[in-house]
Parts: structure tokens; C-alpha cells; sequence
């Protein structure tokens, strides 16, 4: 899959930004007045940038408002949804806050399901396609949760929880890699089933549609980047985990929860990156490439 | 309505059959040229004339070679445009509600004025059938000639999509596939017609019918076996002549 600097940038920052609104609202900081404000506002600038900067690849951006109406099929729908209802609680709990000194708990408590509810869908989006048997796999969602919380928790300072979940979110993209290498082979999807000929002898691509390059090939088959997916990988869990890891336990000060969340969100993208440039598509088998 | 319907009154599609297609791509330039000029936006060019050319089509042939275990390979053309699938991922997943798949005869359509660009379609799609013209910035696919095959100002003989009544092999074949008596269907079940990557569960209505088996060329010229062997290791004067003239200087070997 063609990487999108607008969906990392999308998946990465808002991850980030509903994993600290989602701390937000279970009360495990609760500033109040300025301090809120400053909260809020760096939660929103994560989320609604990330959110905005989705909308960019898009073919038609002004017609995004249409995006809403599908639920009951779309998890694109759903997300949309999701975001914009736990953008609105959370502002109404964040105002409580900032221009009253009181925490509204209960809706700081449904804005923070609201959070993870925004991730999951997410999550789904990718999740559900039978075409990307990479992605196509509970450690998908789980993933994204854990580096939403995770990270969300880096950001609000709460280092205990952060130490736990960027531990877990790193276990789990190990794991996510190793097991997600074999995973199109398994999936028992290939040319001879895409073209049926297989029954004949082995089937070769031997002339493309075009002499040049199209839609599909630009969007679906991602093939120069793959080869230094194992560099990257390493890079990725270095800044995105252990980096952090160490950085949480010296001794605290805000210069080193400073570095770790750089060092963190510089992981989190790298390996974004490689979630959609080491993600293959099976339309790619039609063209004898993955 | 991006919830599928639980059944089609009809089930209309293509039936393309890959023994006979020479591969000449006229039904993709029919397509490209019918659906250019018709219903919805054209299908655009980006760079037509320079040196990386790249465009919208909603039908691509493709051309693979099939190495048997044993004997010479096979060169097989195979044409790909939508399938129009009963489980259709690519309706499910759109967030608008552009894409739908129309009840009465099945056809899977974009409702252009509705889409986003968003190509979650496309990404549903195993086969590659949905394009996103980069000019237009809404998502294309074939739309089985709706604006031809209903069509009451065209002769009785054009009621069929563009690449069917173009093609000069009679590769393609046009019908109701949920009607078994049709003649589409009867095709279908004498050659052993199949689906494109059935284990991705989308039911595609569009089959493709297989290469028949290639015949065994017999030995046509009956002399051959009694021409004697042309001599391949040298005696006598001719072969003494031959490697005394190779051994002097200049000699051709």
C-alpha cells in the first residue's frame, strides 16, 4: 500500500491526541483553569490536526460532511462519527474544567469510551480488509489501541502506565511483524486463484495492461520501500520503545518526558510508514507483484 | 445505501471467455471511448503524449504465461473489469453512501455527486475494478453500460456494454447470469466457467470460462522420418578438407 504522508501524519497524531483525551477523561490528571486549557488545547491540536489532515486524500475534501452517513455498514463512517461525538463531550467536560473548576465525571468518563471508541474504529478501517491480509488480524486494532494509550500516557506524564503499555505496545508490534510476514501466503489468495488458471500450470505475468503506470499500481503496490523494512524496524522500536523506556526510567525530569515523547512519536511514524509500505494489497498479484 | 440487497431481480454480467481472446485491447478502448463520452465524468489522461503516461480505465487486459508441467507454455490475454459481486466489499465500505448495488438488476454503480474520493472502495476491491480518475477526484468503475443496455435510442443490436459489442473475437457475452435458461448461463455451465479468487467470499456474477486443452500437433510431414540423418561426426576427404583449410591461418572454424 502506497504510504500517505496525510494518513500517517492522520493516524499517528490523532492516536496520540484521543490517547491523552482519553486519560483526560478518566481523571487521571485533573488540572483545572490555565493548566486545562493548555491540555486540552494540545490534546485537540493532536487530534483534529490528525483528523484534518486525513481529509487531505481525499479526491472531493469538500464533501467530507457526507462521510457521516453510513454507519451502519462504513467503519469509516463510524470513525467519523466517534470522532467528532467524543470531540464534542470532551469539550463540554474540558469547559467544566477550564471556565469552572468541576469535573464532570460522568462525561469525562463516556468521552474517554468515546476516545478508545475513535481508535478502534480507526483501527477497523484497515482491519476489516479481506484484500490486506496483513492487516486483516486482531493485533491490528490492538496495536493501534495500545500505542494510542500508550503514547497518550507518555504525553499526560503518567509515567507507571506509560512504562507498562509501551513495554506491551512493543511485545505486541514484535509480534505483529513476525506474525504478519507470512500472513498473505496463508491467506491463500494468489495467482493462480486470481487469474483460475492454475490448474493449467504456473501463471507468469507476462505483459501489463499499459506500458506506463496507473491508479492501481501507484496506490496498491509499494515495492522500492520494502527493502530496508528490516533497518527500519529496528529504528522503529529503538525511538518509538526503548528510547522512551529508558528515558522514563532516569531519574524524572521534564527534559528527559520531553525526549522520550519525541523519540516516541518519531517511532510511532516510522512504523506507520511501515504498516502501510510493507502492507500487500492482492490486486498487486495481478501484476505478478505484491 | 451502502447495505447490500438481500437479492437481485436480475443478476446482469459478463461472461469472458479466455480461450478465445486475442488480446487486442479493442474492448478497453471501447470502454474508455463510450464512458468518456457518456454518463458521468470522463475518464481522464494525466500526460497522455509525454514520457509517463497514465489514465483512468474501468477495463484492463492482461496477458499471463502459463508454464505446464510439461509441453510449451501458453500465452492467455485476460481482460478485468468490476465483477459486480452479490457480496460486493467495495458498497459495504463507503462511507457516503455513493456506492450502491442496484436491486433490479444487480449492477454495482458510484453515485458520482455523493463521492468523496476517500478509495476505501478500491481498497476493498481483490480485483483492482475501481479507479480514482485523478482529474475528476471521484472513484471510476465500469458501470456495465447502464447508459447503453436500457438505451431506447440505440438499435436493438447496441443494448449491450461497449466492450461486448466491440470485441471482434466473441470473447465477451452479455446476460442475466441469476437466470439459468439464459444463454450467458448455459455457456457457463457447458465450459466450466469460473470465479476470480473465489476464497475472498465477494460472489463474484462476472465468470470467466477457461482455455480448452491444446491440441496434440501431429507429424504432417510424412517424409521426415525417412530423410537420412544429416552427418554430424566427420570422415573421408571432405571432413580431412575441412579441418586442414579450419587449421590454416584466416580459416573459418
Amino acid at each position: 500500500m502506497h504510504p500517505a504522508p496525510s494518513v500517517i501524519i492522520f493516524t499517528t497524531f490523532s492516536g496520540l491526541g484521543f490517547g491523552l483525551l482519553f486519560w483526560l477523561g478518566i481523571g487521571a490528571i485533573t488540572p483545572n483553569g490555565l493548566m486545562a486549557f493548555i491540555w486540552f488545547t494540545i490534546a485537540y491540536l493532536a487530534a483534529v490536526g490528525g483528523l484534518l489532515a486525513s481529509t487531505f486524500h481525499l479526491g472531493r475534501p469538500e464533501r467530507a460532511i457526507k462521510a457521516f452517513r453510513q454507519w451502519q455498514t462504513s467503519w469509516l463512517s463510524r470513525e467519523g462519527i466517534c470522532a467528532v461525538a467524543t470531540l464534542l463531550i470532551m469539550a463540554i467536560y474540558g469547559a467544566g474544567l477550564v471556565f469552572f473548576d468541576t469535573p464532570l465525571r460522568p462525561l469525562g468518563w463516556i468521552g474517554a469510551l468515546g476516545a478508545l471508541g475513535t481508535v478502534f474504529t480507526t483501527s477497523m478501517i484497515y482491519a476489516q480488509l479481506k484484500t490486506v491480509p496483513r492487516w486483516r488480524h486482531w493485533t491490528t486494532p490492538a496495536l493501534f489501541l495500545a500505542l494510542s494509550i500508550g503514547g497518550g500516557a507518555l504525553l499526560a506524564g503518567q509515567v507507571t502506565e506509560a512504562l507498562v503499555l509501551l513495554t506491551l505496545a512493543g511485545a505486541l508490534q514484535i509480534y505483529t511483524w513476525n506474525t504478519g510476514d507470512t500472513r498473505l501466503a496463508q491467506s491463500g489468495t494468489d495467482m493462480a486463484s486470481a487469474t483460475g488458471l492454475g490448474h493449467i500450470g504456473k501463471v507468469r505475468a507476462f505483459e501489463p495492461p499499459h506500458t506506463g503506470t496507473n491508479y492501481l499500481m501507484r496506490e496498491f503496490i509499494h515495492v522500492v520501500g520494502r527493502k530496508h523494512a528490516r533497518v527500519l524496524r529496528i529504528i522503529a522500536l529503538g525511538s518509538g520503545f526503548v528510547l522512551p523506556i529508558v528515558f522514563l526510567l532516569l531519574p524524572f525530569s521534564h527534559i528527559w518526558g520531553g525526549l522520550a515523547l519525541i523519540s516516541h512519536i518519531a517511532g510511532v511514524i516510522v512504523l506507520r510508514w511501515l504498516f502501510f509500505a510493507q502492507a500487500e494489497h492482492v490486486v498487486g498479484l495481478y501484476y505478478g507483484k505484491r | 445505501m451502502t447495505q447490500l440487497p438481500k437479492s437481485t431481480d436480475k443478476k446482469l454480467g459478463l461472461v469472458i471467455d479466455l480461450d478465445t481472446c486475442v488480446g487486442c485491447h479493442a474492448c478497453v478502448i471501447s470502454c474508455k471511448g463510450w464512458n468518456t463520452e457518456n454518463y458521468g465524468a470522463p475518464l481522464s489522461d494525466q500526460n497522455a503524449y509525454g514520457a509517463d503516461p497514465s489514465g483512468t480505465f474501468l477495463n484492463r487486459v492482461h496477458s499471463y504465461e502459463v508454464q505446464p508441467d510439461q509441453g510449451t507454455a501458453q500465452l492467455i490475454h485476460f481482460p478485468k473489469s468490476c465483477l459486480h459481486c452479490e457480496d460486493a466489499p467495495c458498497v459495504t465500505v463507503c462511507p457516503t453512501g455513493a456506492s450502491y448495488k442496484r436491486v433490479e438488476d444487480g449492477i454495482v454503480l458510484v453515485n458520482e455527486s455523493d463521492c468523496i474520493g476517500c478509495s476505501l472502495c478500491a481498497w476493498a476491491c481483490p480485483y483492482g475494478a475501481r479507479e480514482l480518475d485523478a482529474k475528476e477526484g471521484v472513484m471510476k468503475k465500469c458501470t456495465l453500460c447502464v447508459d447503453r443496455i436500457y438505451n431506447e435510442n440505440l438499435p436493438v443490436e447496441d443494448r449491450e456494454p461497449a466492450c461486448v459489442r466491440t470485441c471482434p473475437a466473441g470473447a465477451r457475452h452479455f446476460g442475466d447470469l441469476g437466470d439459468p435458461d439464459s444463454e450467458v448461463s448455459q455457456l457457463v455451465a457447458d465450459r466450466g466457467g469460473f470465479d476470480l479468487m473465489p476464497e475472498q467470499g465477494t460472489k463474484p456474477v462476472n465468470k470467466y470460462l477457461p482455455p480448452r486443452p491444446k491440441d496434440v500437433m501431429p507429424e504432417y510431414d510424412v517424409l521426415a522420418p525417412f530423410l537420412e540423418p544429416v552427418a554430424t561426426t566427420g570422415t573421408g576427404f571432405a571432413h580431412w578438407l575441412d579441418k586442414t583449410l579450419s587449421a590454416l591461418p584466416g580459416g573459418s572454424k
